[in-house]
C-alpha cells in the first residue's frame, strides 16, 4: 500500500484478519468485514470497469445496492463464476478471485474506449436508428452488437451450489434494519406481535449506526451510543426474528413477498462445502412496515463520471464504517446539509478536505456552522463545470452560478482533487412499495416521491417515506407505526432527539457549463451512458412518456435498474416540457429489486426434481429389460426395448411382428381410471360421452368419445360396467387430470342435481395388456379356472377373478387389432402379474412392446390416438367417426357445436390414411400435404398425423389430416420434403384387418 | 399471489387453486332448441371486464369444490366469496 489510506477503525472490521484477494490477476490484501469495494479503495484502486456503450472508465461510486459502476465478474471457475456482482455490496472472503467486465483486453487499456471518441455519432437511439436497415443485414450487425454489449460471462457449467426455499409467516414484516425498522420492531414485539425483521447487509442499524457525531443526540446520549443498545435488546428479544444479508426481492399482492438470503457468500470458498448457498423465503405477512431508507443523489455536471467521483455519503461510510480514505484530496459537491456530515467524517478522520462547492447562497443549520467554524473553504453558490483525469479524477473547475441557476458567471477556478464527494440530496427507497401496486405522490419541497395510497395492509416509514432528518424519522415512525398497529402507548413515547435542522434548499437537475450543452458529458445513467443530452434529443425527436424516453435512451435500464438516475431523467424531462414533476408519472420498478441468481429462483426443483416423475409398478422390470423411456404427460412409459444393439426401427418391427403373430404385452397402467359410482352413473355417462350408454349390461365395456363443449374431441377411452351403479372409466395417460377435472366441474356447477360419484383411481390399479393370437392360450395359463371362450368371455366384456388372494379385473379389449385381454390388479401386485404373465408366455415368445410399437399397431387398425391425430381442432365427423354420434341422445357435452355452421362445413380437415407410392419411403409426422408444388404460395392441405412402417403389410402407413379428405380418396398428393417430394394417394384409415377378424384370435 | 378464503377449508395461497373464468354463464338446458348466435354467445363471449367481475375459481389442490369469487380486476382485491348456485352480491 503506497498511501495511507486506512485509518484506525477497530468497531466494524478486523484488522486482525487479513484476507487476501486478486483483483484483474494483483493480489491485494483487505480486512474481515470488507466488502470488495472498501477493500479495493484501500489498496487505491478506484478504476474498476468500463461504461457500457463508450468504454469510459469508472470507478467505484457508491457504498450499496445503487451502484452502477463496480460490477465485477468473481470467480473463474466455469461453473460457479458469477456476472455482474456489486463490488459493493459482496463482503470480502479469503481467495476472492474478480474480473472487470466489459473491456477488453483490460481495464486499463480499452479498445471500445474508441467509442468515447465517436460519441458524438453515438446518440440516443443510435442502435434502434442504424441497425435497422436493410433488415437482411441484421444478423451481421447483431454479431457485432453482441460482442461489444454484453455485461459479464455467464457460467457455462451446471451450477453446483444448493438452495432452498422456505415459506414464512408473520404478523408484522419489517424491510430494512436502519433505525425506523429497529424503533417499529421493538413497538410491535412490546405489543406481543410476531416481526420478522430482514436486513440486507451483515449488521443492524443502518447509516445511524455509524455515525458518530456530536450534533445528534436521543436521550441525550449520543445517537449511534443509543441505537446499539436497542438493537442489544431486540437481538434478545423472543418476538422478534431478525435475518440478516437477506434483502426483499419481490412485493406482491396480499402482503406474499420474497426475500433471498445470503448464506455463504461472505466465506472462503473452502468453507462453504455443503452449506446452503442461499435461501428463498416466501413470505406471507398480515402486515408490512417498509423501512428501506433513502438513497442519494448524484448531481448532474459534465464529465461527472470520472474514477474518484463518489456519493459524498459513500464517502464517509468508507471512512466512519471501513476505515478506508477514498483520497487525500478531497472536496466536496452538495445541495444539502447532509454532505456537511461527510466533511465531519472526514475532518475527524485526519483527512484532507480542500474545499466544499455548494450550490445554494448559504446554509445556516447547525451542522454547517460547525464546519465553517472548522475554518473548510466553502464555495457558495457554485458549481463544478467540468473534471479532469482520465481513469482518475485529478482536478476539478468551479465557476459562480447566475441569479437563474442555468448559466455560470464569473472567472473559473481550478482545485485539486483525487476524490469528489458529490451529493444531490435523497432520494426515497420506494420501489417496493410501488411493486406492491402503491402509488407514488410527488413532494416539491424535497423533490421526491412520497407513497401515497396502497390498497395492502402496509406503512412506509423513515427516509424510505420522506424523512430525512433524524428527529422526523424517529417522531412519525413512532407515531406512524402506532397507528398502524393501533397501538395507544409505547415505550418510546417520550423520546427526546436533538439534530441538526436544514432550512435552505436549492435543486439544479442540470448544472450549467460554460460550454454548450452539446459539447458537455453530463451522465445520468451511468451504466448505461446515457447524458442529459440523450434525454434532450429523446424530447425533440417526439418521445413524450417517461416510459418511452426511457427506452429510448436506455436510462435506467442496466442492472442497477436507474437507482440513481431515474429522478434527475424525470427532473429534466419536466425542466425541458414545463412539466410538473408530480404529473410526470415515474417509471415502473418491477422485481426483482436486485438480481437474483435462478438458482435461488428454482431452489432444490433441479436435476431429478426439477418436475414429478412418475413410475408405473411395473418400472423396474423395465429398467433391467433394456426398455428405452418416453415422456407420456409426467410419466415415463416404455417406448421400445431393443435387443442386441437393436434400432429403434429394428426394435419395433420385432416387436409389432410377435405381437401380431404370436403375442405381446403392454404395460397399460398410466391410462386414467375414473371410478365412477352412483344411481346416475348411467345418465351421467351418457351426457358426457358422444355415443350411448343406456343398454350397456353389466360386465360389460364400450368405447368411448368425449369432445369439449365447442364438439371438438377432447378424450377417448373404453369404460366397464362393473355394477348397477358402478362403472370404470379409462381415459388417455395425458388427458386422465383433465378429464377427471372436467367432469367433476361439471358435475358441481351443472348437473348437481345427479347422484354420481368420481374417484380417480389411476395409481390404484396396475395393468397388464396381453394381446395376439396366442393372448388366450396366455391368459388360460394363468387363471385355470376362467371361462375363456367367446359365448362366456366375448369381446368387449369383463370378468372379476382371483389369482390366489389377488382381485384381479380382466377386460377383453384391444387397441391393436388382436385378441388382447387386460389384466388389472391392484398397484402393488402390478410387478408380479407382469411377471407371471412372462412366464406363461414364454413358450409363445411373449414380447414386451413399449409405446412406439403401440402406436404402430393401432394405426394399421385406423385407430386415433386423440393428441397426435387430433389436436383441439377436430370433430368426431372430421375423424370419419360419425358412427360413435348417438342420433337419439337429445343432448352430451359439445352435441350443439356438431352442427355450427363451421363445423358443417364440406372443406374442414378429415383424417384419412396415406399410403406412399414407394412403400419403404415413411413420411415424416407433421409433414405437410400440397398437391400443387409450382403454385406459390403453395396450398397447404394438411398434414401427416401418424406414420410408420408396418412389418406385417410390408408397406409405410400414415394417418393424415387432409383439407375436404373425405372426397379425396384415391387421389394422388405431394408431401414435399427438404431434399424431395414424396407422392402418396389417400386412401382408408384401416389398413390391416377391415373385416375385424384378428379380434377374435 | 392471492389468499383466497375457500368457503369449505378455509384461507389457502393462490397456488392450490384454479381459476375457472367467469360465473354465472349457465350451460342452457335445451341446446338444440338455441341458433348458432345464441349458442356462440354461450359458448365464446366473456366480458373480461375493469372492475369488480364475478369468477368460477377451484379449489384443485385441496377440496376440489368449485366456488365463485368477486375479484377486483384492476386490483386483485377479492370482494366476496360465495358458493356455486348462489346468487352474485350486490356490491
Ligand atoms: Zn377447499
Amino acid at each position: 500500500m503506497s498511501k495511507n489510506l486506512r485509518i484506525n477503525n477497530k468497531q466494524f472490521v478486523d484488522e486482525t484478519r487479513k484476507l487476501s484477494f486478486v483483483f484483474n490477476g494483483k493480489k491485494l490484501y483487505g480486512y474481515k468485514g470488507d466488502t470488495l469495494a472498501s477493500a479495493l479503495l484501500s489498496n487505491d484502486i478506484h478504476l474498476v470497469g468500463r461504461s457500457f456503450k463508450y468504454h469510459r472508465p469508472r470507478g467505484i461510486m457508491t457504498s450499496g445496492s445503487e451502484e452502477p459502476n463496480a460490477i465485477l465478474q468473481i470467480g473463474n471457475d466455469d461453473a460457479l463464476t458469477e456476472p455482474n456482482v456489486r463490488a459493493t455490496e459482496i463482503e470480502l472472503y479469503d481467495g476472492l478471485i474478480c474480473n472487470s467486465q466489459n473491456c477488453w483486453p483490460s481495464v486499463n487499456f480499452d479498445i471500445g474506449g474508441i467509442n468515447n471518441f465517436l460519441s458524438p455519432l453515438l446518440p440516443a437511439g443510435f442502435y434502434y436508428k442504424t441497425f435497422m436497415w436493410p433488415a437482411s443485414f441484421w444478423e451481421k450487425y447483431e454479431y457485432f452488437i453482441r460482442k461489444s454489449a454484453g455485461l459479464g460471462k455467464s457460467p457455462t457449467k451446471q451450477d453446483p451450489d444448493m438452495y432452498d426455499h422456505r415459506y414464512m409467516h408473520c404478523d408484522i414484516l419489517i424491510v430494512g434494519g436502519g433505525v425506523s425498522g429497529l424503533v417499529a420492531a421493538k413497538i410491535a414485539s412490546d405489543d406481543n406481535k410476531k416481526v420478522l425483521l430482514l436486513e440486507d447487509k451483515e449488521l443492524l442499524g443502518g447509516s445511524l449506526i455509524y455515525d458518530d457525531n456530536d450534533i445528534s443526540k436521543i436521550d441525550n446520549q449520543k445517537s449511534n451510543e443509543w441505537l446499539k443498545k436497542l438493537i442489544d435488546n431486540i437481538k434478545n428479544d423472543k418476538n422478534i426474528i431478525i435475518k440478516t444479508r437477506t434483502s426483499l426481492a419481490a412485493y406482491h399482492n396480499y402482503n406474499f413477498l420474497l426475500a433471498r438470503q445470503n448464506l455463504t457468500d461472505h466465506l472462503s470458498v473452502n468453507d462453504r462445502n455443503n452449506k446452503i448457498r442461499q435461501r428463498l423465503y416466501k413470505i406471507r405477512a398480515k402486515k408490512v412496515i417498509i423501512s428501506t431508507g433513502a438513497i442519494e443523489r448524484p448531481q448532474v455536471f459534465h464529465n461527472n463520471d470520472r474514477p474518484g467521483i463518489m456519493l459524498a455519503s459513500a464517502v464517509k461510510k468508507y471512512i466512519d464504517y471501513y476505515g478506508v480514505r477514498c483520497g487525500l484530496e478531497n472536496v466536496i459537491f452538495t445541495n444539502n446539509d447532509s454532505a456537511y456530515e461527510t466533511a465531519l467524517s472526514l475532518h475527524k478522520s485526519g483527512t484532507k478536505l480542500n474545499a466544499i462547492i455548494d450550490i445554494r447562497d448559504n446554509s445556516s443549520s447547525e451542522i454547517v456552522n460547525k464546519v465553517k467554524s472548522l475554518g473548510i473553504q466553502i464555495y457558495w453558490n457554485h458549481t463544478v463545470i467540468n473534471t479532469k483525469g482520465y481513469k482518475r479524477i485529478n482536478k476539478i473547475t468551479i465557476m459562480k452560478l447566475n441569479d437563474k441557476g442555468n448559466d455560470v458567471v464569473g472567472k473559473k477556478i481550478e482545485l485539486n482533487c483525487d476524490c469528489l464527494a458529490i451529493s444531490g440530496g435523497w432520494t426515497p427507497m420506494v420501489h417496493l412499495f410501488t411493486q406492491s401496486g402503491g402509488k407514488l405522490r410527488f413532494d416539491n419541497k424535497d423533490n421526491i416521491f412520497v407513497p401515497d395510497k396502497t390498497n395492502l395492509d402496509q406503512l412506509s416509514i423513515g427516509s424510505a417515506k420522506g424523512d430525512f432528518e433524524l428527529d422526523d424519522v424517529l417522531k412519525n415512525s413512532i407515531k406512524d407505526t402506532k397507528k398502524f398497529l393501533n397501538i395507544e402507548n409505547s415505550n418510546f413515547d417520550k423520546i427526546d432527539v436533538k439534530c441538526s435542522k436544514e432550512k435552505e434548499k436549492k435543486n439544479i437537475w442540470l448544472l450549467p457549463s460554460d460550454r454548450p450543452l452539446s459539447k458537455t458529458k453530463p451522465f445520468l445513467d451511468y451504466q448505461n451512458d446515457s447524458t442529459a443530452k440523450d434525454i434532450k434529443l429523446a424530447l425533440r425527436e417526439g418521445f413524450k412518456s417517461i416510459e418511452h424516453v426511457k427506452r429510448y435512451t436506455t436510462t435506467g435500464m442496466g442492472t442497477d435498474q436507474g437507482k440513481l438516475a431515474n429522478m434527475h431523467a424525470l427532473g429534466i424531462v419536466a425542466d425541458t416540457t414545463n412539466t410538473n414533476m408530480g404529473d410526470l408519472g415515474t417509471t415502473t420498478f418491477r422485481p426483482p429489486y436486485t438480481p437474483l441468481t435462478f438458482g435461488t429462483i428454482v431452489g432444490r426443483n433441479v436435476g431429478q426434481f426439477f418436475d414429478i416423475f412418475r413410475k408405473t409398478p411395473m418400472h423396474e422390470w423395465h429398467v433391467e429389460n433394456n426398455a428405452k423411456f418416453e415422456n407420456v404427460g409426467q410419466w415415463k412409459r416404455a417406448w421400445y426395448y431393443p435387443k442386441d444393439g437393436e434400432t429403434m426401427h429394428d426394435a419395433v418391427q420385432r416387436e409389432s411382428k410377435a405381437a401380431r403373430e404370436s403375442s405381446g404385452i403392454l404395460d397399460a397402467s398410466t391410462l386414467g381410471k375414473i371410478d365412477i359410482q352412483g344411481t346416475d352413473a348411467n345418465e351421467f355417462l351418457n351426457r358426457v360421452y358422444t355415443n350411448a350408454w343406456s343398454k350397456l349390461q353389466i360386465g360389460k365395456c364400450r368405447y368411448g368419445l368425449m369432445l369439449n363443449e365447442d364438439g371438438m374431441v377432447y378424450d377417448d377411452g373404453v369404460t366397464t360396467r362393473l355394477g348397477e351403479n358402478h362403472y370404470l372409466m379409462t381415459t388417455t395417460t395425458g388427458g386422465a387430470a383433465n378429464v377427471m377435472s372436467k367432469l367433476e366441474d361439471y358435475l358441481q356447477t351443472e348437473w348437481p342435481e345427479l347422484d354420481v360419484f368420481l374417484t380417480s383411481v389411476t395409481d390404484h390399479y396396475a395393468t397388464a395388456s396381453v394381446c395376439g393370437p396366442n393372448a388366450k392360450k396366455i391368459i388360460n395359463k394363468i387363471f385355470k379356472d376362467l371361462d375363456l371362450s367367446d359365448e362366456s368371455f366375448p369381446h368387449m366384456s369383463f370378468k372379476e377373478v382371483k389369482l390366489g388372494d389377488i382381485n384381479c379385473r380382466v377386460m377383453r379389449i384391444s387397441f391393436t387389432g388382436e385378441l388382447s385381454y387386460e389384466i388389472n390388479v391392484e398397484a402393488s401386485y402390478g410387478k408380479y402379474i407382469w411377471e407371471k404373465c412372462i412366464e406363461a408366455g414364454k413358450e409363445f415368445n411373449i414380447t414386451p412392446y413399449g409405446t412406439e410399437t403401440m402406436h404402430l399397431l393401432r394405426a394399421e387398425k385406423g385407430f386415433i390416438i386423440v393428441g397426435q391425430d387430433t389436436d383441439g381442432t377436430m370433430t368426431p365427423v372430421d375423424l370419419q367417426m360419425d358412427w360413435i354420434i348417438s342420433k337419439k341422445k337429445y343432448d352430451f357435452i359439445g352435441k350443439r357445436s356438431l352442427y355450427r355452421s363451421d363445423t358443417i362445413r364440406e372443406d374442414r380437415k378429415q383424417l384419412v390414411g396415406l399410403l406412399t407410392d414407394d412403400p419403404n419411403e415413411i413420411l415424416e409426422e407433421g409433414a405437410q400435404i400440397v398437391k400443387d408444388e409450382n403454385k406459390k404460395p403453395v396450398d397447404m392441405l394438411g398434414h401427416v398425423t401418424s406414420s410408420y412402417f408396418s412389418p406385417t403389410l410390408k408397406k409405410s402407413i400414415a394417418l393424415a389430416v387432409l383439407k375436404e379428405g373425405k372426397q379425396l380418396k384415391g387421389q394422388k398428393l405431394l408431401v414435399p420434403m427438404i431434399d424431395k417430394t414424396i407422392k402418396v394417394t389417400v386412401s382408408d384409415t384401416i389398413f390391416l384387418d377391415k373385416e375385424n377378424e384378428r379380434i377374435n384370435g | 399471489m392471492f389468499l383466497i378464503n375457500c368457503p369449505y377449508c378455509g384461507e389457502r395461497d393462490q397456488s392450490e387453486f384454479v381459476s375457472g373464468g367467469e360465473a354465472h354463464i349457465a350451460r342452457p338446458k335445451q341446446p338444440t332448441e338455441l341458433n348458432d348466435d345464441q349458442w356462440a354467445e354461450y359458448l365464446f363471449m366473456r366480458k373480461n371486464i375493469k372492475g369488480v367481475q364475478f369468477e368460477r375459481w377451484n379449489h384443485a389442490h385441496g377440496c376440489r369444490k368449485w366456488f365463485n369469487v368477486a375479484r377486483d380486476t384492476s386490483n386483485d382485491k377479492i370482494e366476496k366469496i360465495y358458493k356455486m348456485g348462489e346468487q352474485p352480491p350486490k356490491l
